[in-house]
């Protein structure tokens, strides 16, 4: 793995507004970077602000309550933020392409995937309308659907879960993106046709040497997937470190539950370790740690101030008071 | 063990579709020829991808829905032809649990009225009676006599499935059906309900048919399993059995599909091409067969019958 930046994110804050004074912090000041070629992995549960990074990283904030409030997003040498509309439109589906957790709902149910896919590549490109198609085509046959020419003229009710994740796939790659963001590509397939879409994602990530940016809640996926893993809670990165190292010494005391609360075929238990509590609430944020009320080790300290994320090994970094003290 | 339940051949099609005189012109085939057995105490799974008839199955068994053709028989008593007014006591004994805990607990009712509907129908408690049930109950799935009087909205996802779970066992069933009670929640959450349902089961002696698409917690909760697919039951075995030998080619299919949260494990992965096919034709032979790659001739042909090939293991396939 090259240890080249392609995307860099610093001090991201993504707020909400409910009205011009109130908001909540869905993403709060987060940084990590992405390198050339790698999958990494985004971890967490739902509301800890996975899917709002990547929403903010793509500019698709545009209609919502939701602002970028602080921050820089450098991709490809271009600070994301201060670009102008027509150079993010550039950008997107272009050298950053994005797939969505509903197949369904993300293509437009009253086009043909002919006309869907020709758009997308020929506002990148400059090819004409019959060497879109045939590109299109040929995306298509790369994501392993038999009959492309068929499919082409179908509409998105016509094709089944998984086939519309191809599709999207097949789109989203039509491009030669530089970064694949893909929130939840999996979630709502079932487990046999999941393994027919994580197979073909690692295909063409090593084809085409692009980087994946995978957004998950399952450590099935991240495990199988990743090179690198990023776990956040309520908004903030509470660790990051190498897939094998996150695994086997997670150090944080959320990652630690997290692995350990997933049933594992084959290992024969019965009750499962399990953390306490739920998340909290975005907008009555615990003061300190955020982990702090559901975690076992909570200390006075941890209920009080909030701890920064340190290196704590080699490529590991950890935001906890218990291994910024010893 | 006593047989507590019992499924013969039991099917059910919907109908879809509807000529001009109002006729319906295609059945989906949603649940075919199921049987199998549930003993007492233990919790039996059904797993299946979507669409293959195990939620069907539960609405069957708690005669939410009427089977087309078949038996069931729960407790000694053959329910699959019984009217609602008949059902409806033996339905103290027998609890559903919704995968859909927002949408399964009215929004208007409080915790407490909630809870104690059960007991309204199947008992003639006096008010102090029922409250003081409330209590205790919300005292064992883990929330507190303080939430009895708040609205479903004000509680997250996994203390709604714990409400739900309360309002299951007011009328101390024997039988909780339970339709993919933790799929709708957060990873952390899930480990909570699952210890829950596995105490509860513990100290109430109770019998679980959980219905899952998970088989990693399948493993963890299950006795015996059931996998569906297309609306027949292909395999049934006892857990270590089905885990370590599957023999139908979708269950070896399913299991290592399934992605293990372990990144040094490396195994070899069966992929299977296509999709599932539809149920509103059935395939004439075995209904694996299109996506099988041990697929012979006469898969395509025949239905293969329901064999035991080992105690307690039964196959539907022309392999065996």
């Amino acid at each position: 793995m090259s240890q080249e930046v392609l995307l860099k994110v610093k001090d991201l804050r993504t707020e909400f507004f409910s009205s011009k004074k109130s908001s909540v912090t869905a993403v709060h000041n987060i940084s990590f970077d992405i390198y050339k070629g790698e999958i990494l992995g985004l971890v967490g549960e739902s509301g800890c602000g996975k899917s709002v990074t990547s929403l903010s990283i793509m500019q698709l904030l545009k209609d919502t309550p939701g602002k970028v409030t602080n921050g820089e997003i450098v991709f490809d040498g271009v600070d994301l933020l201060k670009a102008s509309d027509a150079e993010i439109r550039d950008i997107r589906g272009g050298k950053m392409s994005m797939i969505f957790q509903e197949p369904m709902s993300s293509l437009n149910p009253s086009m043909r995937i002919d006309k869907q896919m020709i758009e997308g590549i020929r506002l990148h490109t400059k090819m004409s309308k019959e060497e879109a198609r045939n590109h299109a085509a040929e995306m298509l046959k790369k994501v392993g659907i038999p009959d492309p020419q068929r499919v082409l003229k179908n509409y998105p009710h016509q094709l089944s879960g998984g086939m519309s994740q191809r599709v999207m796939i097949a789109m989203a790659m039509s491009c030669d993106p530089k970064l694949l963001i893909a929130d939840e590509p999996t979630t709502a397939l079932d487990v046999t046709i999941q393994a027919q879409i994580l197979d073909l994602m690692k295909k063409i990530q090593k084809e085409e040497g692009s980087s994946i940016l995978l957004i998950t809640h399952d450590l099935g996926v991240v495990a199988e997937m990743c090179s690198r893993v990023i776990v956040m809670y309520a908004g903030k990165i509470v660790e990051e470190a190498p897939v094998e190292v996150l695994f086997n010494n997670p150090t944080h005391p959320y990652t630690q539950g997290l692995i350990a609360s997933v049933p594992k075929l084959g290992s024969g238990v019965k009750v499962l370790p399990s953390i306490p509590g739920s998340v909290p609430d975005l907008a009555s944020m615990p003061q300190g740690c955020r982990f702090a009320p559901r975690c076992k080790y909570a200390t006075e300290k941890c209920r009080t101030q909030e701890p920064d994320l340190v290196v704590v090994g080699e490529n590991q970094r950890c935001r906890c008071w218990l291994k910024q003290e010893g | 063990m006593e047989k507590i339940l019992s499924l013969k051949n039991v099917s059910k099609t919907f109908p879809v579709g509807k000529s001009l005189l109002g006729q319906p012109t295609k059945f989906v085939h949603a649940v075919n020829n199921v049987s199998f057995d549930v003993y007492e105490g233990e919790t039996f799974s059904i797993v299946g991808e979507s669409g293959c008839g195990k939620s069907t199955t539960g609405r069957l068994i708690n005669r939410l829905l009427t089977p087309d053709s078949g038996e069931i028989w729960f407790q000694g008593k053959e329910i699959s032809k019984i009217s609602q007014d008949e059902m409806r006591p033996l339905r103290k004994d027998m609890q559903m649990i919704f995968q859909d805990p927002a949408g399964s607990l009215n929004p208007r009712m409080r915790v407490s009225e909630l809870i104690e509907e059960p007991l309204l129908i199947h008992t003639n408690m006096t008010p102090q009676e029922r409250m003081k049930i409330v209590n205790e109950l919300l005292g064992i799935v883990g929330l507190s006599d303080k939430h009895a009087q708040r609205y479903p909205h004000e509680f997250s996802g996994g203390q709604k499935q714990r409400i739900g779970i309360a309002r299951a066992l007011t009328v101390r069933p024997s039988l909780i059906i339970a339709d993919e009670p933790i799929s709708a929640l957060d990873v952390s959450i899930q480990a909570q309900v699952l210890n829950l349902l596995h105490n509860l089961q513990e100290k109430y002696n109770l019998t679980y048919v959980f219905i899952s698409h998970d088989l990693s917690v399948v493993e963890m909760i299950s006795d015996r399993i059931a996998v569906m697919y297309l609306g027949f039951v292909v395999e049934t075995a006892p857990k270590d059995m089905l885990y370590k030998n599957p023999l139908h080619p979708y269950t070896e299919a399913l299991l290592s599909a399934v992605p293990i949260p372990d990144p040094n494990y490396k195994k070899e992965r069966i992929i299977l091409e296509g999709d599932i096919p539809s149920t509103i034709n059935l395939p004439k032979g075995c209904p694996f067969a299109a996506r099988c790659s041990k697929c012979r001739p006469e898969c395509l042909e025949q239905r293969p019958e329901q064999k035991e090939v080992e105690p307690g293991h039964f196959v539907s396939c022309h392999l065996y």
